[in-house]
């Protein structure tokens, strides 16, 4: 094998590539949970706004109507398991748990009409002088307006959670809600809008994979994403900035071994494709035991349903 | 004004027919979806739930809904225990996976001798194998309180990969000409989970399936352990002063669980499917989980519950053949109706209060 072939300053170029998807799922989960609902849907959600952003970039020929298109067929698929949940009390997990089965065969009915054509490329940010830097002009500035969008992403939810009053409003929901429904706040309503918004955050990144990650659309190509996200939010205990951390962290492994696999590592190709799932089951276990109880941060009215008696 | 009032109980009578309205519901839904898709409502819906059981070609689809509801039923058993008590075990998949791979590796590694035990010991490498790979979450979650719903779940695409590389690497059949896959077991006597009565699709996995059932209901009604999960799943609270180990019950609902997805892979390995393959998994480990909530997690439900998604494979398969309708019609369907089911299930817990409220 050829390590030589390795370009660490493309490694990091393309690890920002390969993350995004995730961190634009997770920060939308993040707030979701932040709220105290748990929607494991995220891979539903992903897989429909791939879908939605593809059809839309196709039929539109403008990827950016794509994006547009993901982030409203993701919200809109989240607002079944809102009303599910929200109003009819439903289970968080089970429903869920249909999210995603529902959103996988809805998806894949879509797009069998796409599944031969190729959407319209995105091309990357012209940053000028910015992107003639050497060293950090290739690693930093030459990505597409989406990568810098989910990172101004993160650093607006953390204000937003942190700074703002509305902000305040979603975490005391999600902390007691019925300590906020006595204060007057609107719990369902509350809920309901971050779920929205969690919804397009996924259709968001779901588009990314099949306009600019891949480009393609075939079936059930988020393949885990969503649930990766998932686990990214725990890693990063409820906590913003930790969302980049996670999901580049991830974005590391799978550019890595997708090196390592082109660099013929006398490792067969499928251990190297299970390492980026064993490697978030790790970072999982480390994080939730011993001094790192990532559970400990979470919100208390995670899950719960809310049903205001009086 | 529509008030949602909570029932003291749940009621009984509408939590049996809550799944009744759930799949009328998803019918209508369904229909609607098909006719979008320019097909014929009424046409599709026939066709999927009505002429695999009594049209024209229903002698070939009747053995089939066994082949099929056998491991829906069995894995959804097994899921339904842990349900109950709030353990979420989401990766029937992969122990499905695991358990069929340590199931044909048993079997494959005799090949070609002749000896009676060799398929009773394929299917206890199946349970184990499936076994295993659910502790592996068990463990986790027990020592480190790692959520398992993410971990059971991430390692169905660690499974996947295993399945990939031991259909390439080390069970590909030697005489294969190069192509992937292992040997077929149909063609190989010992190993081999052939039909008991020709015609009906009734094989061992359905037998055990039937066996699953009838030992999950003993469980829950007359067995201490059966109570506990009970008691874990109403009220964790209660069951912690009642003395119960909360650790003991996952590791037992895990585990469990996770040696019926073995199992019902196994059967399907030895069976129906007849060879590891990449793309052997067809997505049972994840359609129990519909079977074990539309059966309201009862053993017996389940039972009626596994038969119905048979059906609605069967169907499908059908559908897609005499109407063209893509295969991932029935998918979306079945997603459609766990959220009916789901949706509904607010009758048995709450009662509907039309009129103005106190003080809302």
């Amino acid at each position: 094998m050829d390590l030589s072939a390795i370009n660490p300053l493309i490694l990091i170029a393309s690890l920002m590539v390969a993350a995004t998807p995730i961190l634009l799922a997770a920060i939308g989960e993040l707030v979701v949970e932040k709220s105290g609902v748990l929607n494991l849907g995220v891979e539903g959600m992903m897989i429909i706004g791939a879908v939605c952003g593809y059809a839309v970039a196709i039929n539109t020929g403008s990827p950016w109507l794509g994006f547009i298109g993901a982030a409203i067929g993701g919200a809109a698929l989240s607002m079944i398991f809102g009303f599910i949940t929200q109003y009819m009390m439903a289970n968080q997990v089970a429903t869920g748990l249909a999210l995603t089965l529902f959103g996988l065969g809805l998806s894949a009915l879509i797009g069998e009409a796409y599944l031969l054509d190729r959407p319209p490329s995105v091309s990357e940010l012209n940053l000028g002088p910015l992107a003639d830097i050497p060293v950090l002009g290739q690693v930093l500035f030459q990505h597409d307006l989406i990568v810098y969008i989910s990172l101004a992403l993160i650093v607006g939810v953390w204000a937003f959670l942190k700074y703002s009053r509305a902000g305040l409003i979603l975490r005391a929901v999600g902390e007691s809600h019925d300590a906020a429904h006595a204060l007057g706040y609107k719990v369902i309503h509350v809920r309901l809008m971050a779920i929205a918004f969690g919804g397009a955050c996924a259709g968001l990144g779901g588009a990314y994979l099949s306009l600019i990650r891949v480009p393609q659309w075939t079936e059930g190509m988020t393949a885990g994403a969503g649930w990766i996200a998932l686990a990214i939010v725990v890693f990063a205990s409820w906590k913003p900035i930790w969302i980049l951390v996670g999901a580049y962290l991830f974005g590391g492994v799978t550019v890595l071994q997708l090196n390592l696999q082109a660099a013929g590592l006398a490792v067969p190709v499928e251990y190297l494709s299970m390492s980026p799932y064993l490697i978030t089951i790790i970072v999982l276990v480390i994080m939730s035991s011993g001094r790192g109880r990532a559970s400990l941060n979470a919100p208390a009215a995670l899950g719960r349903t809310f049903h205001a008696s009086s | 004004m529509i008030r949602l009032e909570k029932r003291p109980q749940p009621s009984r009578t509408w939590a049996s027919v809550t799944p009744v309205l759930a799949v009328v519901l998803t019918m209508i839904a369904g229909g609607i979806l098909f006719a979008i898709l320019g097909k014929n409502p009424v046409e599709a819906i026939r066709t999927i739930f009505w002429d695999p059981v009594f049209g024209e070609f229903a002698f070939y689809y009747r053995g089939q809904l066994l082949v099929k509801a056998g491991p829906l039923i069995l894995i959804a058993i097994g899921l339904s225990l842990g349900f109950r008590a709030g353990i979420w075990n989401i990766g029937a998949e992969g122990q499905y996976i695991v358990g069929a791979i340590f199931g044909a590796g048993v079997g494959l590694a005799f090949y070609p001798a002749d000896y009676w035990f060799i398929f009773p010991l394929m299917v206890i490498a199946g349970a184990i194998g499936g076994f295993l790979w659910a502790m592996i979450p068990a463990i986790l979650k027990t020592r480190f309180n790692t959520n398992e719903i993410l971990v059971s779940l991430l390692l169905v695409y660690v499974a996947e990969q295993l399945l990939a590389s031991m259909s390439l690497g080390l069970l590909r059949n030697p005489e294969g000409a190069g192509f992937p896959g292992s040997r077929n077991l149909k063609q190989y006597e010992a190993a081999s989970n052939s039909e008991i009565i020709a015609g009906t699709g009734m094989h061992w996995g359905v037998v055990a399936a039937f066996i699953a059932v009838i030992l999950a209901y003993i469980l829950l009604n007359r067995h201490m352990l059966g109570f506990q999960i009970r008691l874990t799943g109403q009220s964790p609270r209660a069951a912690r002063f009642a003395g119960l180990k909360p650790r003991l019950l996952v590791v037992f609902c895990l585990g469990a669980s996770g040696a019926l997805a073995g199992l019902a892979g196994m059967f399907e390995v030895s069976g129906p499917a007849g060879q590891i393959s990449i793309d052997f998994n067809s997505g049972y480990g994840f359609t129990a989980i519909i079977v074990a909530f539309l059966g309201r997690l009862h053993p017996v439900g389940i039972l009626l519950a596994g038969m119905l998604m048979a059906l609605t494979f069967i169907g499908g398969e059908a559908a897609q053949a005499n109407l063209q309708l893509p295969a991932s019609a029935i998918q979306a369907f079945q997603g459609m109706l766990l959220f009916f089911l789901l949706a509904v299930d607010v009758l048995s817990n709450y009662r509907i209060k039309i009129g103005k409220g106190e003080a809302a």
